[in-house]
């Protein structure tokens, strides 16, 4: 068998290779070789063989079958065979493989060994791939050469007991005496490397934390003479003394002194000494002083110290390498919370900093910017911001996005202010921004009711430009749809007022319906918002017809809104604008509570209850509150019902905690989750079945009765408990109309004794038609609690054959059963 | 703690990888050319610090990297290490080669691959720094090396012949022997006897 080659030529050979495949024949080819030279036992060319072996398997190529093979050098005498045999065990073998344990027994032995190098071999491997079974053998080794007098081992075995101490935490306790006299020692690889095996300690235990605080002095000490020691030809890096050394004892300085009075005490000078002696114009310097700073951070240093490493970190900034840059931005980042004053002073500097094209830096001013945003700094932040917003990589503009609107809401200064930020943001960064943002956002704009005509304006003016964005399409869609009627008024007091028609706003969002460019989720709002002018606008039958037309439509949510909105125009008509009316005041539940908000949509009511407090300028003066309080007997208080007109801010939602579960206003709405649509249809149908409304003449066996008659008016009343409150009485009314002239403007009120608490739901409509040709309804809701007869003083107001008519009765034939 | 140390080329090939946590084979690989990917895109003059790619361990470790002229220089640390510190350790680290291969360049690493390991051990052990003084690590170096050769025994002959004429310090001769002048300058030459 011809001698195998050498790594060199082999080395050779792969190089020559012009392509993949020709290298990996090559590297099979050698493979094929070493396998069957490893079987013939060659002793003499192992070591080549295995280092050949070494180089395939850094190319990327398996090796696994050396590994035997490395065991074997292990154990032979020379130091060649050895030195491969260890590399080739911290390549290729690891705990994972039962092999390595055969290795411990040569590891005891070399740990023993009469040369130096062949302990100093076996430390390494040891400290880098032993496994927890052979680091619980070998401690007590390790613990040995930790206190020979041997430098060269000593540091090695320190470090050797970091990696037992990893492994095997146990085993800390062994180690402990040894270190007794570690920091005496003049040689610094040996200082190095027992800080770093002090430092382990000191992280993975407290009492042994508390048990080296003993040593601060030393440290200080050590620091000191490394500073003042002057020129020392063998530690100098760049004109200083062992910087690596300086920056371990700073770090092992800042364990031992946080949290900790008196050890902070003592270092206080040193630090300050450091932080001003050190040179910076080189990097070693500038390492230094970077650790100095997290140091003084971190432990319980006086005022005017952590004021200079700020004021270092503020330098850092300014200086041209990056990498100096980089660690000032980190660096603040960890201490602005703890010392806000003294980081704004560097506000500038840092905003500055988002002009980097360093992408790392970037990052980070961003992250640093918006901690430092406050009430004061808000606009002029806010404009950098948003400068950087426009001009920076996708990869940041979520995170912005997201920032900015975290800002925006704790420190607006006005309510104008936010909603213009918010559109700024939607405009340029509008598919960037998080999912939970839309709804936040329809919940603020409904929350500020004086900026609804200039927030429509704007959303339909961003609208008209660009239909890409989707958040951005579908908060414009949900504005337009609630308030349409404000737009096409043409009353804005913040701006000028734009001329829209009707028509022109109904294309718009039939373009949305078309366009490739909405997804389904924007299109259902959309279709939403088409139905919703149903009731603000006048030409109805543009809007039935878009409506019908999705009917058909292939998407399924689409499908569903259409058809019941179909619904709604042909048997429901009378419920429409009682569905389709204003939202009311969503109350935030959470800050981030986005999804409390979606609930809401489709329900509308349960939280709303809380916000009791409709905006006061746009409502009609007797409000719902008026409901309970009734004069008793002869005084007819006029009751408030929903008008038909689309006041803001429905009455409906204060009254529902009387109604209960039956919840008839439950708004269509742009529910953004797919989910509450799905229950919509079974609520609609809920609120149908529970509330008999025609001709069907109420179950619960009460016997239906004659209110009034008179002048060819007719008004029924039907009844009907409601079920989970016997005290409440649901009535219906129905008013028709025999004579041949409709009446129209039709108001009905009613008034009830002290002790009852009526309720007054939206009449169907306010045109009694004539010849009996349809009926007006209306649902009162009476809670007698105390179970008195039910008496009832009603006025009715209408306009009949153009003369205006106003009547009042009393009612008191109620049945029995409808009180009791 | 140190994860890992990489030295690869401007088109990717390793030259030396070491890792101080185990990974198989393949995710070493992949682990070689996702470092390159994120690396080889850096701009010259943006920061040498950089989140780690997913493989390593994602935005808890760094990658800390310099170029020198066709070698990346690639350590990858966690937070218990000092940034800056780490990037005099790789300047500290290339002089040593240089020291030992003399003007080092990339041939060097490709043919030397396990004498830059032995180098390496004697600096970072166990992903922790063992030793910063160039001239110490080269005194151990050397001295291995050293027991390496005795114990090479014939077929190292001819490696110690050409170092022999490397240490060799021949006088220097004469440039310049002035005829003119009566007093030739006659420097002063070794004794061979």
């Amino acid at each position: 068998m011809p001698a195998p080659i050498r790594l060199r030529e082999l080395i050779r050979t792969i190089r020559t290779a012009r392509t993949q495949a020709e290298e990996r024949e090559m590297i099979q080819k050698e493979c094929a070789a070493i396998r069957s030279s490893f079987r013939e036992e060659d002793n003499t060319y192992r070591c080549r063989n295995v280092a050949k072996l070494l180089y395939m398997h850094m190319l990327g190529y398996p090796a696994h079958f050396g590994q035997l093979e490395c065991l074997k050098l292990i154990a032979s005498q020379k130091f060649t065979d050895k030195r491969i045999g260890y590399l080739g065990a911290m390549l290729l073998l690891d705990e994972r493989q039962d092999v390595h344990l055969l290795m411990t027994n040569c590891i005891k032995n070399d740990l023993n060994h009469s040369t130096q190098y062949v302990q100093g071999l076996a430390l390494c491997t040891l400290g880098c791939m032993g496994s927890s079974e052979m680091c619980r053998d070998l401690a007590g080794e390790v613990e040995k050469l930790l206190k020979t007098s041997n430098s060269y081992l000593r540091k090695k075995a320190a470090l050797c007991a970091v990696h037992v101490i990893r492994k095997v935490p146990e085993l800390m306790e062994m180690f402990l005496p040894a270190t007794k006299n570690l920091l005496s020692e003049k040689n610094h690889g040996v200082l190095h490397t027992s800080v770093v095996l002090l430092t382990e300690m000191c992280e993975r235990s407290p009492d042994m934390l508390a048990h080296f605080r003993k040593l601060v002095p030393q440290l200080v000490r050590i620091l000191k003479n490394l500073i003042m020691s002057g020129y020392s030809p063998e530690h100098d890096v760049s004109g200083i003394s062992d910087p690596f050394l300086q920056v371990r004892i700073l770090r092992l300085l800042r364990i031992l002194g946080k949290g900790d009075d008196d050890s902070s005490e003592a270092m206080n000078d040193i630090l300050a000494q450091v932080a001003t002696n050190t040179e910076t114009s080189k990097n070693v310097g500038n390492a230094i002083l970077y650790e100095t700073v997290l140091t003084i951070m971190d432990i319980k240093s006086e005022s005017g110290l952590r004021v200079l490493a700020i004021n270092i970190l503020g330098r850092f900034l300014l200086n041209n390498d990056k990498n100096i840059r980089y660690v000032a931005l980190t660096s603040l980042l960890k201490t602005v919370q703890t010392d806000h004053n003294a980081v704004q002073r560097h506000r500038s500097t840092i905003v500055d900093c988002l002009k980097d094209l360093d992408v790392s830096i970037k990052r980070r001013a961003m992250e640093l910017s918006f901690a430092l945003v406050n009430g004061n700094n808000i606009r002029g932040m806010m404009k950098e911001l948003l400068y950087f917003l426009d001009s920076c990589d996708p990869e940041f503009k979520a995170d912005c996005a997201s920032g900015v609107f975290l800002a925006a809401e704790k420190y607006a200064p006005s309510k104008r202010w936010h909603i213009d930020t918010i559109m700024r943001v939607l405009t340029t960064a509008g598919s960037y921004v998080r999912d939970d943002s839309v709804p936040n956002l329809i919940q603020l704009i409904t929350n500020s009711v004086e900026m609804h005509a200039y927030t429509v304006q704007r959303l339909y003016k961003a609208l008209l430009d660009d239909i890409s964005q989707q958040p951005l399409v579908q908060v414009a869609s949900w504005c337009i749809g609630e308030y349409g009627d404000l737009l096409v008024s043409g009353q804005c007091e913040e701006e000028e007022p734009i001329q829209v028609t009707e028509d022109e706003v109904l294309d718009v969002l039939e373009g949305l319906l078309v366009s490739n460019l909405s997804t389904p989720v924007t299109r259902g709002y959309a279709l939403t918002a088409i139905m919703k002018l149903s009731t603000r606008f006048t030409s109805v039958n543009r809007i039935k017809k878009v409506v019908s037309i999705y009917g058909s439509s292939i998407d399924v949510e689409l499908q569903q809104r259409a058809v019941e909105y179909n619904a709604l125009f042909k048997k429901y008509d009378h419920m429409r604008p009682a569905l389709l009316e204003r939202m009311p005041i969503m109350e935030k539940t959470a800050s981030n509570g986005p999804t409390e908000i979606v609930q809401t949509n489709g329900e509308t009511e349960p939280s709303v209850v809380e916000a009791k407090h409709p905006p006061p300028v746009t409502q009609p003066t007797n409000q719902a509150n008026d409901l309970l309080d009734l004069l008793g007997g002869n005084d007819v208080v006029p009751v408030i019902q929903n008008t038909v007109s689309t006041k803001p801010a429905s009455a409906g939602g204060e009254l529902l905690d009387l109604l209960g579960d039956l919840s008839l206003s439950g708004g269509t709405s742009p529910a953004p989750a797919p989910s509450v649509p799905t229950s919509q249809p079974s609520f609609f149908l809920d609120g149908l079945t529970s509330q008999p409304l025609f001709n069907d003449i109420a179950a619960a066996g009460i016997p239906p009765m004659t209110a009034y008659n008179k002048n060819g008016l007719k008004i029924d009343f039907t009844f009907e408990r409601a079920n989970p409150n016997p005290n409440i009485a649901v009535i219906t009314i129905h008013a028709s109309n025999s004579t041949e002239a409709d009446m129209t403007d039709f108001v009905f009120q009613a008034a009830v004794p002290k002790t009852f608490q009526l309720q007054l739901l939206s009449p169907s409509s306010n045109v009694v038609p004539a010849l009996n040709q349809g009926t007006v309804t209306q649902v009162i809701r009476v809670l007698n609690p105390q179970k008195q007869q039910l008496r009832m003083r009603i006025k009715l107001t209408y306009t009949h054959k153009g003369s205006a008519v106003q009547d009042l009765a009393e009612v008191n034939n109620f049945p029995p059963q409808s009180w009791q | 703690m140190i994860k890992a140390i990489l030295i690869f080329n401007n088109h990717g090939k390793p030259r030396l990888s070491k890792f101080y946590e185990h990974y198989n084979e393949d995710t070493e690989q992949q682990i070689i050319r996702e470092t390159f990917h994120l690396v080889s895109k850096r701009d010259e003059n943006v920061c040498n610090f950089l989140e780690g790619g997913m493989l390593i361990g994602g935005s808890d470790y760094k990658l800390i990297y310099r170029h020198y002229a066709t070698l990346y220089f690639v350590f990858c640390v966690d937070s218990s290490e000092s940034e800056l510190g780490i990037l005099d350790l790789i300047q500290v680290f290339v002089e040593t080669l240089d020291k030992c291969f003399e003007n080092v360049c990339e041939l060097d690493l490709i043919f030397h691959v396990d004498k830059v390991h032995n180098i390496l051990a004697e600096m970072v052990m166990g992903g922790m720094v063992l030793e910063t003084n160039m001239n110490e690590i080269i005194t151990q170096v050397d001295a291995q090396n050293k027991m390496e050769k005795s114990e090479a025994g014939i077929a190292g002959a001819p490696a110690r012949a050409v170092s022999a004429v490397k240490n060799m310090n021949l006088p220097e001769m004469p440039r310049n022997i002035n005829i003119g002048d009566i007093s030739i300058k006659v420097p002063n030459l070794p004794s061979f006897k």
